[in-house]
């Protein structure tokens, strides 16, 4: 027995060994936890926040954008459009490198954006570049078939890494290169030390970064921890610094509650992640615009966002995030009225009741399942009969919505920035298409929200631009083709220490070059 | 024992592999949900020209059986395919991952052996007594719970409430660039629930296993002769009765690696241990085949391998065995 004892006396002092403060220099490590797995770390060819947040870090673009959706010079230290919209000048900067010594020049950039365009899953991003001349190292001169006010902020790091083309203008497929997972070559300003594929990634400060002064941190790492609840515990043990994308009320109350946590909710306006409840409007019962009406008439958005979302989320009043500058809240917002929309349903000859089906994405509990859980409730309240279909696991959900098989389904969206990226894809006749998921799985198709759409993509002068986006969301909240019920209230949580915490409209997906941590 | 014996018992096993390849290859196709979809959903979208390309680069486009042949092909050839999610080999996804479930598992059944032989050891010495009845219980109850449940117990109670042990992972991040020894020591410190957790099951196991063998044996005229020259009690509990009582605890060790690893793919997934479970669960969640494939196969023949190795082991230590096909 002794030995035992022994053994235990060893196993508490070194558990007490291990809990003390760990080994680390002040100010040069930054922990990022995340639930977010990253396929890879090429952000030209993989669209996504996993990715996302160690590209932006990785790889530097032609610009940046600061919290007031202003661009913002980068790796292009200015930049130009003609008058007819159809050429954007970029010129780069003196003397930037890539991790490997190579030089950044403009075959470089032009390599980069044509590849995105061509393996992006935004094809809206870079669709009206034609060509790209490259009259010298230093300047990139992008030809469009259209204007495309969309151009500038598709410039963003999250969207427009720069690559080296003397690596991945070796032939191989670019959406599987090896050089996406190992010996990775960027740009920005931290390199890849090491990427364990669903663990973590290791970065490391770029000495020859082209800003001078700059990353102020000496390492970042990404980990990967898929349990939220064991995330939490590492933010609170000091485990982890930085949790970007914290969405769950109970995460957020809890955090809030951490004395040497800090929590934002700035840094989401260029994702727009929006909540919303989505109408097959082919199906026999959900092709009558009123059955539609009836059920947003029939939704409070107060309870869901005050009740079941503890007051952290805001309400969406629209396809357009709130935050973006082409938002309105002057259309009908269907404030709840349960009378109304009973009376829309007799109309529609659903007096008696009806029965409906409703899907959800399994994993993000509290916005989905919860919404539609309630849903089933509320509308019962007008005589709506629902069924909650629960999926094991996303593929089937997908599998299901891109399949247009199913009657409502809850559902999110992000806008990425521009509407013409994130927010078209939903409402163009064009696409609609079977088996593709967040295309316009609602199968929704007006002739004249194509139009507004279509001009709105080219339309350079904001006011103008506004104006038909205006006039598309008040069509939009006529036909109801989906009903937007929150913003997802996406926080980051930081350690107090942290200094410059990006909060610009890309948040963690946008160089932490200015990010250090104080005294 | 022969050689046409060791061969058969190969064989055996190669087509025992090759049954539970067809089979794991059948049943991850009867799930639903489509990889193609999954992939671009993961892209945030894609044209159905995209979707297309990806099923035709992953061969998804091919007949079932078509599938399965190439697959058997490969996998004779030594290739488990590339992962549809991360694009690596699988076979290098398993070689980062193997590591630390080779580790948990083998802590794990050291740790339920050597705690589970003491607490049977200790029940046996007073079959009626109060330390017998606890391990009966306890056996009873380890052996009940379910893994998952014991593991967030342990986080609950030994990483939130009284916080001496990490909660999940196998390694602090800040201590990446520590010596050798402090890393060592900071991977034991991590290991230390999940280990446990894992432990508890097989150890209810062993505890009740070893008191009923250490009953058997203490009955035994040797022991009573071995008392009657005056041995001391804690001489003839380890060095007379254990010696010939851990002959069964041994066999079943052998014959529990199987569940071992099925139990640190649950375990790995509660504590974010960076094994081959979580793999497994990831990617099943993401109908990433070949992975899935991969890690069935690996699993399988440590298993199969273990069991190979238990009963050759075993017909070594009992000659009267030997005879016997």
């Amino acid at each position: 027995m002794k030995l035992v004892t022994r053994l235990m006396g060893a196993a508490v002092i070194a558990a007490s060994a291990m809990t003390a403060t760990p080994i680390w220099a002040e100010g040069g490590t930054l922990v990022i936890a995340s639930t977010q797995v990253p396929r890879h770390l090429n952000g030209a060819v993989q669209s996504g926040t996993a990715t996302a947040v160690p590209s932006t870090q990785i790889f530097a673009s032609p610009l940046r954008y600061d919290e007031n959706w202003e661009p913002q010079p980068y790796l292009a230290e200015s930049w130009s459009t003609s008058d007819d919209g159809l050429t954007v000048t970029l010129n780069l900067v003196q003397g930037a490198t890539f991790h490997d010594g190579q030089p950044i020049t403009s075959e470089d950039v032009a390599f980069s954006l044509m590849t995105t365009k061509e393996n992006h899953p935004f094809k809206s991003m870079f669709a009206p570049v034609e060509s790209i001349d490259t009259p010298d190292a230093q300047t990139v001169v992008i030809n469009l078939s259209q204007p495309h006010p969309a151009l500038l902020l598709a410039l963003s790091p999250a969207l427009a890494p720069v690559l080296p083309k003397h690596i991945y203008g070796d032939g191989q497929d670019v959406k599987s290169h090896p050089r996406n997972t190992t010996d990775v070559v960027g740009s920005g300003p931290f390199m890849v030390e090491e990427f364990t594929a669903g663990e973590a990634t290791v970065l490391k400060k770029n000495p020859n970064f082209f800003i001078e002064g700059r990353p102020k941190l000496d390492e970042i790492i990404i980990r990967i921890v898929k349990d939220p609840s064991a995330l939490l515990i590492a933010m609170e043990n000091g485990d982890a610094d930085l949790y970007p994308f914290m969405a769950g009320s109970q995460e957020i109350r809890r955090l809030e509650k951490a004395d040497h946590l800090a929590l934002t909710d700035q840094g989401y306006a260029g994702v727009g992640p929006i909540n919303w409840l989505a109408f097959n409007t082919k199906s026999e019962k959900l092709s009558d615009v009123r059955v539609r009406q009836a059920i947003a008439y029939a939704v409070d958005r107060d309870f869901i966002t005050k009740a079941l979302h503890r007051g952290v989320s805001q309400i969406q009043r629209g396809p357009i995030i709130e935050s973006s500058p082409f938002f309105t809240a002057d259309v009908e917002t269907y404030d709840t009225d349960l009378d109304r929309a009973k009376a829309l349903l007799t109309e529609a000859g659903y007096g008696d009741g009806m029965e409906l089906t409703i899907d959800y994405i399994p994993g993000p509990k509290e916005q989905q399942q919860s919404v539609a859980e309630y849903m089933k409730s509320q509308l019962g309240k007008i005589g709506i009969d629902v069924t909650v279909r629960a999926a094991p696991d996303f593929p089937t959900w997908a599998g299901r919505v891109g399949g247009h098989d199913f009657e409502m389904t809850m559902d999110i969206v992000f806008n990425w920035g521009d509407p013409v990226i994130g927010v078209h894809r939903t409402y163009l006749c064009s696409n609609i298409r079977q088996g593709v998921i967040w295309s316009n799985t609602q199968q929704y198709c007006n002739e004249e929200v194509d139009k507004l759409l279509n001009a709105a993509a080219v339309e350079l002068d904001p006011a103008k631009r506004k104006e038909l986006y205006t006039e598309f969301q008040k069509i939009l909240a006529q036909d109801v083709p989906l009903y937007t019920i929150n913003a997802l209230p996406y926080h980051t949580a930081y350690d107090k220490r942290l200094q410059n915490v990006p909060t610009g409209i890309w948040g963690t997906m946008h160089p932490m070059d200015m990010v250090e941590w104080s005294e | 024992m022969n050689a046409s014996y060791l061969l058969r018992r190969v064989g055996y096993g190669l087509i025992l592999m090759l049954c539970v390849v067809i089979l794991n290859f059948l049943l991850i196709r009867l799930a639903p949900g489509d990889p193609a979809v999954v992939i671009a959903g993961e892209m945030g979208g894609a044209t159905e020209e995209m979707l297309e390309s990806i099923r035709q680069e992953y061969g998804l486009n091919e007949p079932v059986i078509t599938q399965l042949a190439i697959y058997i092909g490969n996998v004779l050839r030594g290739d488990l395919g590339e992962s549809f999610f991360f694009n690596q080999p699988v076979a290098t996804l398993i070689a980062a991952r193997i590591g630390p479930t080779i580790l948990l598992v083998i802590v794990a059944q050291l740790l339920s052996i050597f705690i589970g032989v003491v607490l049977g050891v200790l029940a046996a010495r007073k079959p009626n007594g109060l330390m017998s009845a606890f391990v009966s219980v306890f056996a009873t109850i380890g052996y009940a719970v379910p893994v998952f449940w014991t593991g967030i117990m342990l986080i609950i109670l030994f990483a939130s409430v009284l916080p001496i042990f990490p909660v999940e992972g196998m390694q602090s991040v800040r201590l990446r660039d520590a010596g050798p020894i402090t890393q060592a020591l900071d991977i034991a410190h991590h290991l230390i629930l999940p280990a446990f957790t894992l432990a508890i099951i097989y150890l209810a196991q062993y505890a009740r296993l070893s008191r009923a063998s250490m009953l058997e044996v203490l009955g035994s005229d040797y022991i009573r002769t071995a008392r009657a020259k005056g041995a001391s009690q804690r001489s003839v509990l380890f060095k007379h009765a254990l010696r010939n009582a851990a002959l069964p605890i041994l066999t079943v060790a052998g014959l529990q690696f199987g569940n071992l690893i099925s139990g640190a793919l649950l375990v790995e997934t509660v504590f974010n241990w960076p094994g081959m479970g979580r793999l497994a669960f990831d990617s099943i969640l993401r109908r990433d085949y070949p992975t899935i494939m991969g890690v069935l196969f690996f699993a399988s023949a440590m298993v199969v391998v273990a069991n190979l190795l238990t009963d050759l082991s075993y017909r070594l230590a009992d000659p009267r065995l030997r005879g016997k096909s």
